[in-house]
Parts: structure tokens; sequence; C-alpha cells
């Protein structure tokens, strides 16, 4: 494998891969069903002693 | 909600473990000792002897004669472990207090250059690393894992895991410190910035950060919580991106296995980058992420109201994540770097502006609906103050990033103010913040000592925080473009001495804003002395004050 191919298939399916795991995590903040358990998550740490 | 929980107990069997590793360590100690030709390392040897020695009676004192550690269940029926967090909030503040003097004596030397006394070991070189060593590592790192401690058992609602480990990395963490300190100022140093520790100290460093990584991930594993807070992420994040940059950037081979010189594993312009991959880094994970934590925990709880958005703060976690890591080339602007690896680093830097600026807005609206208790509480305007600062500087760190604006402050005062205002005006006040709720919180106190004591920590240190970074902007600008300003014939108008000359008044400003920070931090640590003795100044307690105001308002 020379430089060559590594640094071509890091900055073609790198970027792909980082970007997609980039979408997952802000679909997973902003999907509708999780947002109860954002909200309880936010006030419990009012609870604790 | 009440949960059914053993007291906790030290089991023998790790007991013996860690006295035969720590007896390990002894031996390998005393062949350095013995084989060594370095001075030094002979002495850090023998400091390693001593502290295992002291280790191996402090484990077997653990938990008394029956093994049971001293222990009170919280009101839910969880046995919190309350020392370890005690001992990094003093631990805290005697390190806070010797880096900052060690930064103004350093202030002093810059304007006054005979008080290094000419010796070598108050030398400018030699002070410097241990200046940022104590601020970041010492101040900080002992802030980050006291509150990352408090932090992790208090949302988990679980015991720190383990009973020797937390005492391992506290006590680790010490040893690190002082084996870095001292190194510095007899001469070890591998030349590397924020990394200047040698092969053997970095080696210790290591131990002791994968037990500090296994003891949050333990305790994360018991929680009884299910969905992990969002400050633990960033705890996490900071914790296992450390280890990363900590050992690559460190890669390097030792002469001898009892002599402290070593080689990098890299050369020229890939050692470069990966030690600027690494501080860059270290400013991202270490004095960003691990500080947001505090941020997104301590604010809410002082405020006393849930995160402005939780959502919101998941976005800039993983936004902050994805960028962060990329920035490190913009500390390489105009060398040997290839053109596009300087551009990739400046535009993820100005990409890093959004997430900073979007977690800013998150931290400072969760004072929505609760803004007048920065009237009556000064420990929620020093945090908010801190939030403001990170905007602040996560703003001007993308503008200097900038090539052409790069141009004009690399390698001037600009940079120190920069990075001076993110240390100060963010950091540790953030810390200062953080220290301040803890010490009633775990002492059992009502309240502070004083609150005006905060009051007046918060408006001598801004004052000194404002000299500080303004005399910086002068003088950093002012040196720029001396450097860059040429006569009519082509020639450079300035010699380099004449802009150092002009800089003295500025450099005079800046240490005098640097003793206004020591003098408010010392406040700080008396207040919370007489906190811990459980002394009361007498005061209004805010609620009263706020209750005043209102009836004053109300015209009665």
């Amino acid at each position: 494998m020379t430089f060559q191919e590594i640094s071509s298939f890091s900055q073609s399916w790198g970027a792909v891969f980082l970007l997609t795991m980039f979408i997952i995590a802000v679909a997973y903040a902003l999907w509708p069903s999780n947002k109860k358990k954002f909200d309880n998550a936010a006030k419990s740490l009012l609870d604790e002693e | 909600m009440t949960y059914q929980n053993n007291p906790p107990v030290v089991s023998r069997l790790s007991q013996s473990l860690t006295t035969i590793c720590l007896a390990v360590g002894i031996i390998l100690a005393l062949i350095i000792a013995g084989k060594t030709t370095s001075a030094a390392m002979q002495f850090h040897a023998l400091i390693l002897i001593v502290t295992f020695f002291a280790g191996i009676v402090a484990l077997f004192n653990l938990g008394g004669r029956i093994n049971e550690v001293e222990h009170k269940p919280s009101p839910s029926g969880v046995y919190y472990n309350n020392t370890i967090v005690k001992y990094g909030v003093i631990a805290s503040c005697f390190w806070g207090i010797a880096g900052f003097l060690v930064g103004d004596i350093l202030a002093w030397e810059l304007a006054f250059p005979v008080l290094n006394m000419d010796m070598p070991w108050t030398n400018f070189g030699r002070l410097r690393p241990l200046h940022t060593s104590a601020v970041i590592f010492a101040f900080g790192g002992n802030v980050l894992i006291a509150t990352s401690f408090y932090v992790v058992q208090r949302t988990c609602k679980a015991r720190l895991a383990g009973e020797i480990a937390p005492w391992f990395v506290f006590w680790g963490y010490q040893l690190f410190i002082v084996l870095a300190a001292t190194g510095y100022l007899l001469g070890i140093t591998q030349s590397k910035e924020y990394a200047e520790p040698e092969w053997y100290v970095d080696l210790w460093l290591t131990i002791v950060w994968v037990v500090y990584l296994l003891v949050f991930l333990g305790t994360i594993w018991r929680r009884k919580e299910p969905h992990i807070y969002v400050a633990n992420w960033f705890y996490l994040a900071f914790i296992v991106t450390i280890a990363m940059l900590h050992l690559v950037n460190n890669a390097s081979l030792p002469i001898s296995f009892v002599e402290p010189k070593s080689y990098t594993l890299f050369a020229g312009v890939q050692d470069a980058l990966t030690q600027w991959w690494y501080g860059h880094n270290a400013v991202g994970f270490f004095l960003t992420a691990g500080f947001l934590a505090i941020m997104y925990y301590f604010v809410p709880k002082r405020a006393e109201r849930p995160i402005y958005s939780y959502r919101l703060s998941i976005v800039h976690f993983w936004s902050l994540i994805f960028l962060y890591i990329w920035a490190g080339p913009h500390h390489l602007h105009y060398t040997a770097l290839p053109d596009w690896a300087q551009t990739l680093g400046m535009t993820f830097s100005v990409m890093l502006w959004m997430p900073s600026w979007g977690g800013m807005i998150n931290g400072l609206m969760t004072l929505s609906g609760a803004w007048d208790k920065l009237r009556t509480d000064p420990v929620l305007k020093m945090l908010v103050v801190s939030v403001a600062f990170y905007g602040m500087s996560t703003f001007e760190g993308p503008l200097m990033s900038i090539k052409a604006v790069n141009g004009l402050s690399h390698y001037t005062d600009w940079t120190i103010g920069h990075v001076h205002s993110g240390a100060l005006g963010w950091v540790a006040y953030v810390s200062f913040g953080a220290l301040y709720c803890l010490t009633p919180w775990l002492w059992g106190r009502k309240g502070l000592y004083s609150l005006k004591l905060v009051n007046i920590h918060f408006w001598v240190s801004t004052v000194g925080i404002l000299l500080y970074i303004c005399a910086m902007w002068v003088s950093g600008i002012m040196q720029g473009l001396m450097w860059r300003a040429y006569t009519d014939l082509g020639f450079l108008e300035y010699s380099f001495v004449e802009t150092v000359a002009a800089m003295q008044p500025y450099y005079i400003i800046r240490a005098i804003g640097g003793l206004l920070f020591i003098v408010g931090s010392l406040v700080m640590v008396y207040n919370l002395w007489r906190t811990i003795l459980g002394h009361t100044a007498g005061e209004e307690s805010p609620e009263n004050i706020s209750k005043a105001i209102a009836a004053q308002a109300l015209g009665e």
C-alpha cells in the first residue's frame, strides 16, 4: 500500500465515515422520541442531594 | 428513592496485589538510583522509593483493622466517596496558588530580567514550564479529577468504583506533578511544550491515567440512573483523548533505562505536527471539554435550573469532538508544514466557533428566568462570567487562526493574552465557582463563610484579568506591527531590541494584573478555609437579600 492509496482512501471514505457518524449523533440528539429522556436527565440533576 | 447498598470495604486481595506492585516499583527505583549517572534522576528515584514505601504503609491503614472504610450513607442510601473529593479541593487550592505565584514571578522577571538572580534554577526557561504545568496539570488537573469524582458519583447515584484505585489516582497524580516540577528546575526536559516531562515520568502518568479511566468507567458501569448525564460524556472525552494524545506525542526511545534523556520517534515537521496536534487538543480536551463538564453540572446546580437545552448540549458535545481534533496545524502557519495542512487547521478552527458559541449560549441561557440571582450570588456571577470568557476566547482563537491575522499575531504577546483570557477568565473562574460550590456541600456547611469575600475575590481578579489581557493586546499588536514595519528604502524600521524595549511598560501592567489575580485567589483560599472550619461571617443569606430587594421594589 502506498502513501497515495492511503491518503486518497482517508480523504474520501474517511470523510464519508466521519460525516455519517456526525449525522447519526445529531439525529440522536434531535429525535422526537428522545426528548422525554433528555428532559428527565436535565431535571433529575436538580433532585439529588 | 432509596437504594440498597452495602457499606464499602477494602478487599484484602487488592491490598496485597497493590503492595506487590509498589514493592516492584521500589526495586526498579533502587536499580535506577544505583546505576544512573544523572544526579537529577537519582533524586527522582529516591522520591519514588519514599513515596512507594509511604503508599504501602497507607494501604494497610486504609479501612482500619476490619477493612471497612469510614462511611455514612446519603439520604437516598448511597455511600458516596466524599473524602477523596475533599482532598482534591485542598490540592487544587494548593497547586493553584503555587502555579499563579510562579507565573507572576515570571511576569516580573520579563519586566526586570535581573530578578532571575542569574541562577540556573530560577532562569525564565526553567520556571516557565513549571508555571504552565503547575496551572494546567496541577491546578486544572486536580480540579478536573476532584469534580469528575464528585459529578460521576452524584449523576450515576453510585459510589466511586474501587477503594484503593481512586487514592492511587489522587496520590499518583500528585507524584507525577512533583516529578515533573522538580525535573524542570533540575534541567530535565524533552522540550515539547506542555509535554516537557521525560519518558519515565510519562510512563508513570500513563499508569495513573489508565487507572483513572477505569475508576470513571467502573462508576458509570454501576450507575442507578439509566441515562448518562452529559457532563460525564465531556469528562470521558477528556480522559480518553488525553490518554491518546499523551501516548502518541510522547512516543520516544530512552538512551538507557537508567538515564533521563530520550529521543522522539518522529523527526522534523512530522514531529512538529504531532506536537501541535497534541498541544492544541490539550487545550481542546483538557482545558475545554473537561471544564465544560464542570459548566454542565455546576451552572444548573447553582442556578437551580435545568440546562437550557439538553439537545443543544449533545450537539455541542459531538461537534466539539468531531472538529477540535483537526485544529492543531494552525500553530504551524507559514512553517515547513504543507500548505494544505495549514489551511485545514485554519478551516476547522473557524468552524469550531459554532459549537463553542452554542455551548456558551446553552450555559448562559440556563439562567433565563433566574438572572436576578446574579445580584445576590457572587458564586453564580463568577460561573457566568467564566462562560462569557469562554465565549470571548473561543471567538478570538478562530480569529487568530486565520492565516492573515496569524501573520500579525504569531510569536507576539497577543497569543499570551489570548491564552490567559481563556486560562484565567474561563478555566480558573469556572474552577473557582466549582470550588465555592463543593466546599460547603462536602463539609456539610449551610453556605460559605462569607459571600462578601467571594465578591471581593471576583472584582479584584476581574480587574487583574482585564489589566493582563488589555496589556497583552496592546503589546502584542504593537510588537507585530513593529516587526513588519519597513522604511521608504525597504529596510526594517526597528531592530529586535527596540521592540523589546517598547514592551516594558505593558510587561509591568501585566505583572500587576497577575498580582491582583493572586490576591483574589488568596482571598478565596481564606474563605474556603473558614468554611471548612465551620465559621460564618454573619451575613444575610442570598434568599433574604432577594426578599429585601423584592420588598423594596414593591415600595414597602
